[in-house]
């Protein structure tokens, strides 16, 4: 895809969207990015069943990562939602959490789509958190929780000030949280592909440009490292921001 | 391990821990992290641009719209955004408050 045959940088024709799995997938509009969606479903799914197979006193390495996979979203959950109920969104989160990780993770692979990438695909998620932790406030507190949007303390003259200010505050938490993870798998993609772009073309130059190519190829060999901690930070940020608004749904005040 | 065993003031647990602090054994616990989300510089950068902005992009969103109702065309939306800018600011005081609020 990079600088074919011209002196251009393609870097953002990665991100395209083509129809998989041949004359089915292009009849049904399957893309490849909902191959790959449906390849991180069956991942994390394959990561418990054989994980947890075994069942074993003393864990193996896919059983010791189901296991710490699981307790690190548990924890995650008692302790930023707090309460009783917390445990009640574990399947959420954890299910959220994985699905998001895998995403990211395989994108890293060379000839994979990262459909995290995808603002569309972010925002579906994020509008899944924003309308699951409002129904789940609007549940726990009835009417009551529309006292939300109205801080503690302020003059009755500055209520409607106040009020505009809160809720346009609560609904940019789906801009953020979409916005957040989409930019930074974009940015690091394509980075990874200018500097794949730097390589072939400086390599091209001959003999001047065979050190520059090689630095090229060390800052994306250093960007690949970065790109994996990016794609858990993300998933782990998209999950305990999830655990916080619905603290807050849960906890008013 | 019963606990009685040790002096009269500290329990055989108590006098490990303070030993083994004493010899750097256990790491001094870290001061947490706000919201946990890394506290590097780009990350801060990174978050305080994503919540600035997104703020305004929803006022903006809510003042065109309401526009595009009421036939107001300008007002609105020029009501609307130093609205969105001072949710902006109070997303970043929620994120970024000294005092860890209730309200994350």
């Amino acid at each position: 895809m990079a600088a074919e045959g011209s002196n251009s940088i393609d870097a953002l024709g990665q991100f395209q969207l083509h129809s998989a799995l041949g004359a089915v997938g292009g009849s049904v509009n399957f893309t490849q990015s909902n191959l790959m969606m449906v390849a991180a479903g069956l991942g994390v799914m394959a990561l418990l069943w054989m994980g947890m197979k075994p069942r074993a006193m003393v864990p193996g390495r896919l059983q010791a990562a189901a296991e710490m996979g699981y307790e690190t979203i548990m924890g995650m959950c008692t302790e930023t939602i707090g309460g009783p109920q917390s445990r009640k969104f574990f399947p959420f989160v954890f299910t959220l959490f994985f699905f998001i990780l895998f995403g990211n993770l395989l994108g890293v692979f060379p000839l994979f789509f990262t459909f995290t990438s995808h603002v569309m695909v972010t925002l579906a998620l994020s509008l899944t958190v924003f309308v699951l932790v409002t129904i789940v406030g609007i549940k726990e507190h009835g009417l009551h929780w529309f006292t939300y949007f109205v801080p503690q303390g302020i003059p009755k003259a500055l209520a409607p000030l106040m009020v505009t200010i809160e809720l346009i505050s609560y609904l940019s938490r789906i801009i953020s949280l979409s916005v957040r993870l989409f930019a930074n798998m974009m940015a690091g993609h394509v980075m990874l592909e200018v500097f794949g772009s730097f390589i072939v073309m400086l390599g091209g130059l001959g003999l001047l440009g065979y050190f520059p190519a090689a630095l090229s190829l060390g800052v994306n060999t250093m960007l690949i490292g970065f790109e994996l901690l990016v794609a858990t930070l993300q998933a782990y940020v998209f999950a305990i921001l999830t655990c916080i608004y619905l603290h807050d749904a849960v906890h008013l005040h | 391990m019963s606990q009685d065993t040790g002096g009269p003031d500290s329990s055989f647990e108590d006098r490990l821990k303070a030993a083994r602090s004493k010899q750097g054994l256990d790491a001094p616990p870290k001061p947490p992290e706000q919201d946990g989300l890394g506290g590097s510089a780009w990350g801060i950068g990174a978050r305080v641009g994503v919540e600035l902005v997104s703020a305004l992009v929803v006022a903006v969103a809510i003042g065109y719209g309401l526009d595009r109702i009421f036939h107001t065309t300008p007002i609105l939306t020029a009501v609307f955004v130093p609205l969105g800018g001072a949710a902006g600011v109070l997303n970043l005081w929620r994120v970024f408050s000294p005092k860890q609020s209730d309200r994350g």
